[in-house]
C-alpha cells in the first residue's frame, strides 16, 4: 500500500509545503478538513454515491484483442475515458468540490492543461452550486478550444495565463496568485497529485478508486493473478498514481510514461516549484524550463512528489516517448480498437508498442485515463 | 543572538526616530545598479534586490514583467551577485529570491555566495516556517540574516514562532494578494503591523501593496517602515534610474514630515 506522507508532508525527500506564508494556514486547514472528511462515513457515502450515479463508476476493463494479437501480448484498458466528462479528473474534483462545500467555501479555483480538469471542475461546480474560475495557458486555450467552450457552457469563467510558456505551468502560477488573494473565501482544487501538502496525498486518495477497482477486476479476469505491468501517462501524475495505488504491493512493474519534451523524472533534477520539492526540468540556476509536448495535459516541467519518491526507491519506472510515437499510437488505437484515446493516454500506448518485444506474452494493464474527442481538431491539423 | 548588520542598522535608525524605507529593485533589469545608487542617495535605508525567477508566484504583473525582462537580457543569480559585490553604497542589501534559486545552488553554497557578495540578508517568500530550517541554519552560519514574512492570515500563536526565527526585520505582508500597486492601503496592513509591534522589538516593515508616498506614511503610523516594490520597479522600467531617485525622495519626505 502507498504510505501516507509524514507530518512534514513528504514522501521520502519529496513534497513539503513550499508556499507563501499567506497560504500556510489554508494548507493546515485543508489537511485537517480532509482527514476529518475522509474518516467520516457520511462524506464517504456522499462521494461514493456521486461517483456511482453521476460519474458512472465503476469504470469497466476492456481487453484489446486486436492490438493484443498484433503486439503479441495481452492488453487490458481501464476505461476512465468512459467517466462523465471524459476522463479520470472527475474522481478527484467531486471529492474536492464536496470538501470545499463542507469547508464553507463558495468558489472554486482550478488550473487546467488540456482542459479536462477544468471541465471536470466546472461540472462539479455546476452540480454543487459553486462559482468556478479556471486558469488555462493561452497556448492551451488555442489548441483545446473545444474544452474552453465546454467550461464556459458549464458556467465557469476561463482566464488565459499569458506569461511564460503560456501552458499548464503558467496556469498553475496564475491559480496560485488568485489563491493567495482569495484564500479566505476560495478553495483551490488542484487537478493533479502536485502542489503543497496535503494536495499530493489528498488527490491520490481521491484517485485511488481507479487502482482499487482495477485490482479487483484484474484478479477476476486473470483468475486471481495480477498483470505483469501497469502503464499510465504522467504529467503531474494523478491517473498514474491512481492506478499504481492498486498494484504497488503486487508483482506488477509500474510504468509512468512521460513526454520526451516534459520528462521531469527522466531528465529533471530535484527542485522546488508550485509548493513541492520534486523532479523538475530546470537550468543550472534553478530557472524552470518550458516543457514541449503535443499533449497539453502533459506539457508540464514538474511531476507529483510521490512519483519522484517511487522513482527514487526503484518501485516505478518513468520512460519517455516522442510526439511522433504518440501520434502513431493515437491512430493505432483508433483503427485497431475503435477507441480514440486522449493524446495523454496515447503516450502509455506508445511505450507499450515500442516495448512490445520485451513484453511478449505478458499481461499489460493500461490506464486509458481520457477520451480523445478533445484532441480531434488538433489531430486534423497535424494529420492534414 | 546579537543582531546582524541589517538588523543593527535598521534598529539604530528606527530608535533615532526615523521611519524606514526599503525600495525593491529587480536585479539585472536595465539601469538597476544606477537605480540602487539613486535610491541610496535619496533616502533609502536598505535595498531589497530581487533575483529574477521564471515562476514568481508571489508577484503581480509589474514585477513579473521586470523579472522576464531581466532574464531575457541574460541575468543570472551569479551575474547579479557579482555586480552587487562591486556596488559602492553605504546601506545594507537584502536579496529576495524564490527558494528554487537557493535550492539549485545548495543552501550552504548560496549562503556563502551571498556573504561573499556583501549581501546582508535574504528574503525567500516561498519558504515558510515549516520549511525554513535547512536554509536558516546555513544562512546563520554564513552571517546572512533571514527575513521572515508574516501574513495577515497567521493565527496569533504563529506570529511569535515566526519572529523567533526572524533576522534583520520582519516583513509584514500588507494584504492578501501578490505584489503590485493598489489604490488604497489595505486595512490588513496596519492591523498586522499592530499585532507584530505588540509582541516584538525587531523592526516591522510592511510590504506588498504599499503603492505611493501617502500610503507609506499611513503604513508607518504603526509600522517601523515600508518596502516598496512595484511602484519603484514600474518607474525604473518606464522612466529610468533618475525617476527612482525622485520617487524615493518623495516617499522620504512624506515619511519625515511631522506627524500630528
Amino acid at each position: 500500500m502507498l504510505q501516507a506522507p509524514g507530518t512534514d508532508g513528504r514522501f521520502g525527500d519529496f513534497g513539503g509545503r513550499f508556499v507563501p506564508e499567506t497560504l500556510i494556514p489554508a494548507c493546515h486547514e485543508l489537511e485537517r478538513a480532509f482527514e476529518e472528511a475522509w474518516g467520516d462515513a457520511v462524506f464517504r457515502s456522499e462521494l461514493d454515491s456521486l461517483l456511482k450515479s453521476y460519474a458512472g463508476r465503476p469504470s469497466i476493463i476492456t481487453e484489446c484483442h486486436n492490438l493484443g494479437t498484433r503486439l503479441g501480448l495481452r492488453l487490458l484498458l481501464k476505461r476512465e475515458d468512459l467517466n462523465h466528462t471524459g476522463s479520470h479528473k472527475i474522481n478527484n474534483v467531486l471529492g474536492q468540490a464536496l470538501l470545499a462545500k463542507r469547508m464553507g467555501k463558495r468558489r472554486l479555483i482550478a488550473e487546467t492543461g488540456a482542459g479536462q480538469h477544468g471541465v471536470a471542475s466546472a461540472t462539479a461546480a455546476a452540480l454543487l452550486g459553486l462559482e468556478c474560475k479556471v486558469y488555462m495557458g493561452a497556448l492551451d486555450m488555442e489548441r483545446q478550444a473545444l474544452n474552453v467552450f465546454r467550461m464556459r457552457l458549464l458556467g465557469a469563467e476561463v482566464v488565459a495565463a499569458t506569461s511564460g510558456s503560456r501552458t499548464l505551468k503558467d496556469a498553475v502560477n496564475e491559480a496560485m496568485r488568485d489563491w493567495v488573494a482569495s484564500v479566505e473565501t476560495s478553495y483551490y482544487a488542484i487537478g493533479s497529485v502536485m502542489g503543497p501538502h496535503p494536495y499530493p496525498y489528498m488527490v491520490r486518495m481521491f484517485q485511488k478508486v481507479i487502482g482499487d477497482e482495477a485490482f479487483a477486476q484484474c484478479r477476476g479476469l486473470l483468475g486471481g493473478d495480477d498483470p505483469d505491468a501497469v502503464v499510465a501517462c504522467v504529467g503531474g501524475g494523478s491517473n498514474a498514481i491512481g492506478i499504481f495505488s492498486g498494484f504497488v504491493d503486487t508483482k506488477a512493474r509500474l510504468i509512468g510514461v512521460e513526454p520526451s519534451g516534459g520528462a521531469a523524472v527522466g531528465r529533471g533534477v530535484p527542485g522546488v516549484v508550485h509548493g513541492m520539492r520534486s523532479y523538475l526540468m530546470q537550468d543550472e540556476f534553478g530557472q524552470v524550463q518550458e516543457a514541449h509536448s503535443i499533449s497539453a495535459g502533459l506539457d508540464y516541467p514538474g511531476v507529483g512528489p510521490e512519483h519522484s519518491y517511487l522513482s527514487s526507491i526503484g518501485r516505478a519506472e518513468y520512460p519517455s516517448v516522442t510526439d511522433d510515437e504518440v501520434i502513431a499510437a493515437f491512430q493505432l488505437m483508433a483503427r485497431e480498437e475503435g477507441i480514440i484515446p486522449a493524446l495523454e493516454c496515447a503516450h502509455a500506448l506508445a511505450w507499450i508498442v515500442r516495448e512490445a518485444d520485451s513484453l511478449r506474452g505478458q499481461t499489460v494493464l493500461m490506464n486509458l485515463s481520457g477520451r480523445g474527442d478533445k484532441d480531434v481538431a488538433q489531430m486534423m491539423d497535424i494529420l492534414g | 543572538m546579537s543582531p546582524g548588520r541589517l538588523e543593527g542598522h535598521l534598529r539604530q535608525r528606527r530608535d533615532a526616530g526615523r521611519k524606514l524605507l526599503v525600495p525593491y529593485i529587480t536585479g539585472g533589469l536595465e539601469g538597476w545598479l544606477d537605480a540602487i545608487r539613486q535610491a541610496a542617495a535619496h533616502g533609502a535605508d536598505a535595498i531589497e534586490v530581487g533575483i529574477p525567477f521564471s515562476d514568481p508566484v508571489m508577484d503581480g504583473p509589474v514585477i513579473q514583467a521586470a523579472s522576464e525582462r531581466a532574464l531575457r537580457s541574460g541575468a543570472t543569480p551569479m551575474s547579479i551577485l557579482d555586480d552587487l559585490s562591486r556596488l559602492d553604497i553605504e546601506i545594507p542589501i537584502a536579496v529576495m529570491c524564490y527558494y528554487n534559486t537557493v535550492h539549485a545552488a545548495g543552501v550552504e553554497r548560496f549562503a556563502s555566495l551571498l556573504a561573499r557578495a556583501g549581501v546582508a540578508a535574504a528574503i525567500v517568500p516561498d519558504l515558510p516556517l515549516e520549511e525554513v530550517d535547512p536554509w536558516a541554519a546555513a544562512a546563520d552560519s554564513a552571517g546572512v540574516e533571514t527575513v521572515m514574512l508574516a501574513a495577515p492570515t497567521a493565527p496569533d500563536e504563529r506570529l511569535p514562532r515566526i519572529i523567533a526565527r526572524c533576522r534583520g526585520f520582519v516583513y509584514a505582508v500588507g494584504l492578501l494578494g501578490v505584489t503590485g500597486e493598489r489604490d488604497e492601503l489595505a486595512s490588513t496592513a496596519v492591523a498586522l503591523a499592530s499585532r507584530l509591534k505588540a509582541i516584538t522589538d525587531i523592526p516591522v516593515l510592511i510590504g506588498v501593496g504599499v503603492s505611493n508616498a501617502e500610503q507609506a506614511r499611513e503604513a508607518t503610523n504603526v509600522a517601523d517602515g515600508v518596502i516598496q516594490g512595484a511602484s519603484v520597479v514600474r518607474r525604473l522600467m518606464d522612466g529610468g534610474p533618475d525617476q527612482v531617485g525622485e520617487y524615493v525622495a518623495e516617499v522620504r519626505r512624506a515619511l519625515d514630515a511631522p506627524r500630528g
